[in-house]
């Protein structure tokens, strides 16, 4: 009887899976979402792919797609585990008529998978200020594309940001600066990068690692209550954020001496600690807020007419903004092929290129609807990170909401230079890759 | 000087925090004792609690959309009882019921499945996001000792400290003094001399599911005021293990006297020994920790010792 | 009627001990093998390799190590994790000394690593049983992480605390990373998972595996009877530890290609293991092959019914997906508690019965 039943569910299963195969008549852009809205990161993941979708079906609606031609948004849950990333992406990666014409993993596990893959399946990789940062050297790494910023470059820019608040760099000698982060390749990132700065600055480091989730973490934040650190910085993500921004309220840490990644900067990490944390510090290299033009159109062209994946009011929240500036980049890397191609039916193989061409500047984000949203991208054959800028914004707990209160730092090439050089040279030597000229 | 305060301070922490861990660790207990269930699922259950307090609470919630109108805490905290003791009811008539008599790790695994289903109808009902708790809890640093005494200790601690002394000493009357604990404890020690005797095995796992179900309401309010709701609130089941096999998985005051200890020895191992090797050592030391207690007293400090017999 | 196993009369001992004594039992294993090394490859591509195929043979391989120990010996585990993080770890270091040996000897030499780690981890079993020796193992999963995640040689010392895996030829044909075709993946897995899970089969049958049986059902009894449960409890760690690394190296080099401690190994991964045994049938080798397929396959298909066929948003998906799989778990456990090898067993006896039951 049992049997029976589970038999003829495996029938009909067996039965729907061809379905999903058909359709395939006018040219399509395939652009996938590998988003995560499952599992403990998804209250950040659903924000993120939220604009990333949105932006997308905005220009489907509002402008018939890229130069006429329409985006097919293909979504996975990858619940930010790398095995299902890999399920994925080798779904996707096909999908017709254009096959993936570029993958944004969102996550830094998923990222190094496809790291290598990238070249073979001649499918550019698209990870937005994450993933491996010096995959920033395009000679070594063609198919990898990791603007706007590093968190190399981020670490210089925030560290810049606490010597002018100290007045100057020569002022950060013998200040102490420490750094709570997320015990993962992720959270260790800065690391090196404020060690060579600690040698060159003179200032005193230390990290203070947490275990995921990170729920507890206690003890980290009574050392930094004995040690009292004249800054903190923050590499977190879920949960983490939330608790560690509470724990520094708890202890009366100065929240204005206290910044985050720009991964630990959302509503969603400040909103729980309530007025606590006002003042509460984070990295970014977009503007919050949802009064852009740009935002405008989103709820004309995609709420009005019901086709938005969130709520209407959370337009406009940083992970929103962040997702959608990403859409951004990526399809203007697809018209930017197509100029370059002269054909409407780019595949991933003319999006590499046209990442390589990508020049958004002022005038361009002006059209958009963006201006002064974020600074101008321009990479180059050698340069896949571009300007590599961070600004700090401020969390106002009474308006609830952030406000950019920084000008936009230049990262410190001589520091962040020599370790892309010899990262991307060992990847280099350890998979006999021959660095292209540029 | 300083560093003495600050070797309290760390002490006093711990403790407190071993109370937080304890709370969780109280769930597993009263579930185990009563029916031998590992239940894999009691760190989802804090969650489901959480989200269905919250719901009761917040104008985005399902409650407001039918009924137009938000609870009061007073009344939100009940509502959820019966939301726990009607899911407790759920389980045992889909789950537990035909599962009487199997293996132990049957049982646990079918527990794993329920963690699976909740974690899912959680999301699917109540939406992924973070949301952010406030039931009045007083939260931060408690002033007056801070001001005093330049002590740090977290009022939202000591807070859950007292629930959990008031929580203890109701479970121990509970459990001693009525009909209904009575026949738990009978249950415990022998399911087929309780059966015997008129026990209705059924009511008794509704009625340890239900408790155990308010157990996880009350380290859901706790952990959920200091993260907000969300899913890794589910997570903290596995802080709670160690608490567990230290304290023994029978026993309500070994699961307190071993959140304690674990909670001290994890703090002041992360704290003093953490800097030297490279810290984020306290999710292993407390395993290791309770694993030197067992090889010793291989039932846990307070736990019932294992008869053996051909 | 067509599972019969009258006539099937054995006239030496040889015939009697075979590992498949029935006819058709035989048959079905040699076709299956021959569907899986002769027809499968040319069918295959990447995503039935990297999604499907490979996941699944990894995870019964480290399942098959966890069943020696848990549904054998009994003695339950929830280092899994890390004992693959173990052999993930010892095959990309070895690779780095000898690039020039057969991948088979690093693999071997991975396992054999991990057998000696798993033999420490296991002797508190001696002492500690049931579930105070499950959550005992997590001592052993918590620490081993954290050494692989702040410990820099073993991953080289290189900037991003992730390990890659290096280009590796097997007899000249490339078998890990990108260039790879994936049926040089799936064949070169598929031999060691079939090598492997034979011996396996034999070891169980074997004095070894009835010391761990006797173990496993009583131990008290069996140390009366003469069995050192000093030498059976460790055999058993060392042998599933053994299963394990293997498969944790596969995991690395072939399937994921690169790892990075904290999440390829972490926790969930013990208990995905543990979930396919369970599922599977505890003390079967073929319910790992099941319990595999259970477990990695039908959350995709899943996935793919409802975004594919039935037009899910993916979000949705994941989250009834979630509770799907809930619901499976504790179907298949009403249905048959013991397993999915279990269900196995009672289709035979029903077939071989059929079609006049009585």
């Amino acid at each position: 009887m049992n049997l029976r039943k589970l038999t003829g569910a495996a029938v009909a299963a067996a039965l729907a899976l061809p379905m999903f195969v058909s359709g395939a008549n006018a040219y399509e852009l395939v652009i996938p979402s590998m988003d995560y809205r499952t599992g403990p990161f998804a209250p950040n993941g659903i924000v993120f792919a939220n604009g990333w979708s949105d932006y997308l079906t905005l220009l489907n609606e509002r402008d018939g797609g890229i130069n006429g031609v329409k985006i097919k948004n293909v979504t996975c849950e990858t619940g930010y585990n790398t095995k299902k990333g890999v399920e994925c992406y080798e779904k996707i990666k096909g999908t017709p008529p254009s096959g993936a014409l570029l993958v944004q993993p969102l996550s830094t596990g998923i990222t190094y998978q496809l790291i290598p893959k990238a070249s073979v399946d001649e499918v550019p990789i698209f990870s937005m200020g994450y993933g491996r940062t010096s995959a920033a050297n395009g000679k070594v790494f063609p198919w990898v594309f990791n603007l706007p910023a590093t968190y190399w470059s981020q670490a210089t820019g925030l560290v810049q940001y606490i010597a002018d608040q100290e007045g100057g760099l020569d002022a950060l000698k013998g200040k102490k600066i420490y750094l709570v982060y997320h015990n993962s390749a992720y959270g260790k990132e800065p690391i090196r990068t404020l060690e060579a700065m600690a040698d060159k600055f003179g200032y005193e480091f230390r990290g203070l690692p947490v275990d995921s989730p990170g729920q507890e973490q206690k003890a980290t934040w009574l050392q930094i209550r004995k040690e009292k650190p004249d800054w903190v910085l923050l590499w977190g993500w879920g949960v983490m954020n939330q608790v560690a921004i509470k724990e520094a309220a708890s202890i009366r840490y100065p929240m204005d001496h206290f910044i985050g990644v720009w991964w630990s900067g959302s509503e969603n990490d400040v909103l729980p600690a309530g007025d606590a944390a006002d003042g509460y510090l984070s990295g970014a290299f977009h503007a919050p807020g949802g009064g852009f033009p740009l935002h405008d159109d989103i709820r004309k062209h995609v709420y009005d007419k019901g086709l938005g994946k969130g709520d209407r009011d959370r337009i406009g929240e940083v992970l929103y903004n962040r997702g959608m500036v990403g859409a951004m980049w990526a399809t203007e890397a697809v018209r930017k092929a197509m100029e370059i191609h002269g054909t409407t039916e780019v595949t991933g193989k003319h999006v590499r290129d046209g990442f390589e061409a990508l020049d958004v500047d002022e005038a361009r984000l002006e059209e958009l609807g963006l201006g002064g949203f974020t600074y101008p991208v321009k990479i180059t054959c050698e340069n896949h990170e571009g300007s590599g800028k961070v600004a700090v914004q401020q969390w106002d707990a009474k308006a609830k909401q952030w406000n950019i209160v920084s000008k936009f730092y230049e990262p410190l090439r001589d520091v962040t230079g020599p370790l892309i050089e010899a990262d991307s040279a060992a990847y280099a030597a350890e998979n006999n890759v021959t660095p292209r000229d540029c | 000087m300083a560093f003495d305060i600050f070797l309290l301070e760390v002490i006093l922490s711990g403790l407190m925090t071993g109370v937080m861990y304890a709370l969780v660790a109280l769930g597993f207990v009263l579930i185990f004792k009563a029916s031998g269930i590992f239940n894999f699922a009691q760190g989802v259950m804090a969650l489901f609690a959480a989200l269905a307090l919250y719901d009761f609470l917040a104008e985005d919630g399902w409650f407001f959309a039918v009924f137009g109108f938000t609870l009061p805490v007073w009344l939100a905290i009940p509502a959820t009882i019966v939301v726990m003791i009607v899911l407790a009811w759920v389980i045992e008539r889909t789950v537990l019921r035909f599962l009487v008599k199997q293996n132990e790790i049957i049982l646990f695994m079918a527990t794993i499945g329920l963690a699976f289903v909740l974690e899912g109808l959680g999301d699917l009902l109540f939406g992924s996001d973070v949301k952010p708790l406030d039931i009045g809890i007083p939260q931060g640093a408690s002033d007056w000792l801070l001001d005093s005494f330049n002590l740090y200790i977290e009022q939202l601690e000591i807070f859950a400290a007292g629930t959990a002394a008031v929580l203890v000493a109701i479970l121990a009357i509970f459990f001693q003094r009525t009909r209904i604990g009575r026949a738990l404890r009978a249950v415990a020690d022998d399911h087929q001399a309780a059966l015997s005797v008129g026990v209705s095995l059924d009511k008794i796992w509704v009625i340890v599911w239900s408790v155990s179900g308010i157990v996880a309401l009350v380290a859901g309010i706790m952990w959920g005021s200091k993260s907000g709701v969300q899913f890794s609130l589910s997570l903290i089941a596995l802080k709670a293990l160690p608490v567990l096999i230290l304290g023994g998985f029978t026993s309500v005051p070994g699961a307190i006297v071993g959140g304690l200890i674990i909670g001290v020895g994890e703090k002041l191992a992360e704290v003093y020994i953490g800097p030297i090797v490279g810290g984020a050592i306290e999710n292993w030391f407390a395993y290791m920790l309770a694993l030197v207690f067992l090889l010793f007293r291989p039932q846990g400090l307070f736990g019932e010792r294992i008869i053996e017999r051909v | 009627m067509f599972y019969r196993e009258s006539g099937q009369l054995k006239s030496s001992y040889v015939a009697d001990q075979a590992m498949f004594p029935i006819a058709q039992d035989r048959w079905f294993v040699f076709g299956v093998l021959a569907l899986a090394f002769l027809v499968a490859p040319f069918f295959i591509n990447e995503y039935w390799a990297n999604a499907i195929l490979l996941p699944f043979l990894v995870y019964a391989l480290a399942a098959l190590g966890l069943n020696i120990l848990t549904g054998y010996c009994g003695q339950v585990s929830l280092g899994t994790g890390a004992f693959m993080a173990v052999g993930a770890y010892a095959s990309f270091k070895l690779v780095g000394f000898f690039p020039e040996v057969n991948f088979l000897i690093v693999l071997a030499l991975s396992g054999v690593v991990t057998a000696a780690v798993g033999m420490i981890f296991g002797l508190p079993s001696l002492r500690i049983k049931g579930f105070y020796l499950a959550v005992a193992t997590l001592a052993a999963q918590f620490f081993l992480i954290w050494v692989f995640n702040k410990v820099g040689w073993f991953y080289d010392y290189n900037l991003t605390g992730m390990i890659t895996v290096r280009p590796i030829d097997f007899f000249g044909v490339r078998i890990t990373g990108p260039e790879a075709t994936p049926a040089a993946k799936y064949l070169f897995t598929l031999t060691v998972v079939c090598i492997l899970a034979l011996s396996a089969k034999n070891i169980v049958r074997g004095r070894i595996g009835r010391e761990w049986m006797a173990i496993r059902d009583m131990d008290i009894a069996a140390e009366l009877i003469g069995i050192r449960p000093l030498r059976a409890k460790l055999s058993a760690f060392a042998v599933s530890s053994f299963y394990i690394g293997v498969a944790g190296a596969l995991y690395f080099s072939i399937y994921l290609g690169a790892v990075e401690p904290v999440e390829a190994f972490d926790i969930n991964q013990s208990f995905y293991v543990l979930f396919i045994i369970i599922i599977g049938g505890l003390g079967s080798v073929l319910g790992v092959f099941l319990g595999s397929a259970f477990i990695v396959l039908i959350p995709i298909l899943l996935k793919n019914i409802m975004v594919g066929g039935m037009g899910f948003d993916s979000g949705m998906a994941g989250h009834v997906e979630i509770l799907l799989m809930g619901m499976l778990i504790i179907f298949f456990l009403i249905v048959e508690p013991h397993g999915l090898a279990r269900l196995w067993q009672i289709a035979k006896e029903k077939l071989r019965l059929w079609p006049f039951p009585h």
